[in-house]
């Protein structure tokens, strides 16, 4: 394997361009968005989406749309002139149960984690069971992120990503 | 923001390596080894070891406590003292008069300016006390990933450099989307190629 770094650097690409098939396919097929079980997620995009383009060897173009019901449909002609999803906020519903989270696309650091609500931890015999319980929750994010990755690697990788793929975002993107 | 938070923060780690035996034992050791040490009443201006999740300011390894079911759960703590520019320059000053006025003389040298400087800056560290950070670490030992719980870029790196130290032998992989796509999803070798060949897609018009 290459320098960390350098794999970090070189396929920043790769993250990014996940976020943007991720907006994508929530606004066109949702139900295309399955789980680990085959099961299609209950997903959405959230307040928030920034989306980056670089014009020049340092210089960044940032776009940010925030807000709940914000237009987003600068974000569209922003993808149309080079840029990608650098981070996004989302929603996701399992049950009865809800979390809400933002994902970067360069590094997948998960920030702004909100897992459904637990019982308060009153004493210290309380904390290991709070642990679990927090670390199962947060697991559910996690777990869906990798899995929806993987979803997305298997396509980037494979014929249908040009052939399908690509040409349908190009339709979203233009309609 | 911790593992009990309201809101967390993760930043995923892949450890490769295991211990050849008794891994809670392992762990204890290592993280004894790089505990937290105290700074108060002392020159140095920033520590960094590790701390009990449950009880950061008292750490202590020797029981069971950082173990949960098949995970280990610490603490990642920072101690800083952070002098405000204010208050050394206000000090010198005050230490230069009285240099001026011991030797009655209308200078200083550039050479007495830096040592009585070096030695405010010394002085002050000693007497205040570092202000604690802690970042929760969860292990999941089992799976081979550490969740540390900031993605703070100083806290990443002490944390990176402060688990190498801790458990030689091991290595730590920071979970990005390629090292995600390398390392966990089981890929192929033709897969792998193709995926080390990919490039940038172009949406544009």
């Amino acid at each position: 394997m290459l320098d960390i770094a350098v794999l970090y650097n070189k396929y920043k690409f790769l993250g990014q361009e996940f976020l943007t098939w991720l907006w994508y396919s929530l606004e066109n097929e949702p139900k295309s968005l399955l789980d680990a079980e085959g099961v299609p997620v209950l997903m959405a995009v959230g307040n928030r989406i920034v989306l980056e383009v670089i014009r020049e060897e340092s210089t960044v173009e940032s776009v940010t749309i925030k807000g709940d019901n914000a237009d987003l449909s600068e974000g569209i002609v922003a993808i149309r002139k080079g840029a990608l999803v650098t981070e996004i906020s989302l929603e996701y519903k399992k049950g009865d149960l809800g979390w809400t989270f933002t994902l970067k696309g360069e590094n997948f650091n998960i920030t702004a984690l909100k897992t459904p609500e637990t019982p308060p931890v009153e004493s210290k015999d309380e904390t290991e069971g709070a642990v679990i319980d927090k670390l199962f929750l947060a697991s559910e994010v996690v777990n869906l992120v990798g899995t929806l990755f993987r979803n997305f690697v298997r396509l980037r990788i494979s014929e249908t990503w040009s052939k399908k793929t690509v040409p349908a975002m190009k339709r979203w993107l233009t309609a | 923001m911790g593992l009990l938070s309201a809101t967390q923060t993760i930043t995923r780690y892949r450890v490769e390596g295991s211990f050849s035996e008794n891994p809670t034992e392992q762990v204890r050791k290592g993280l004894k080894k790089q505990i937290i040490t105290d700074i108060d009443n002392e020159a140095q201006d920033m520590a960094v070891g590790w701390t009990s999740f449950e009880a950061p300011f008292t750490p202590d390894f020797d029981d069971a406590s950082f173990q949960i079911g098949t995970h280990y759960a610490f603490g990642l703590r920072i101690d800083k003292k952070s002098i405000p520019t204010k208050v050394v320059k206000q000090q010198v000053a005050i230490a230069s008069a009285k240099r001026l006025a011991e030797s009655d003389r209308e200078f200083l040298s550039k050479n007495e300016k830096s040592e009585i400087k070096e030695h405010v800056i010394n002085v002050l560290t000693i007497r205040i006390p570092p202000v604690p950070n802690v970042f929760d670490v969860v292990w999941q030992y089992e799976e081979q990933e550490v969740w540390l719980f900031s993605t703070q870029k100083a806290a990443n790196e002490e944390f990176e450099t402060l688990f190498n130290k801790s458990f030689s032998g091991l290595k730590l992989i920071r979970l990005f989307p390629y090292t995600q796509a390398d390392l966990t999803l089981s890929l192929s070798d033709s897969d792998r190629d193709r995926l080390s060949n990919l490039s940038p897609e172009d949406f544009t018009e």
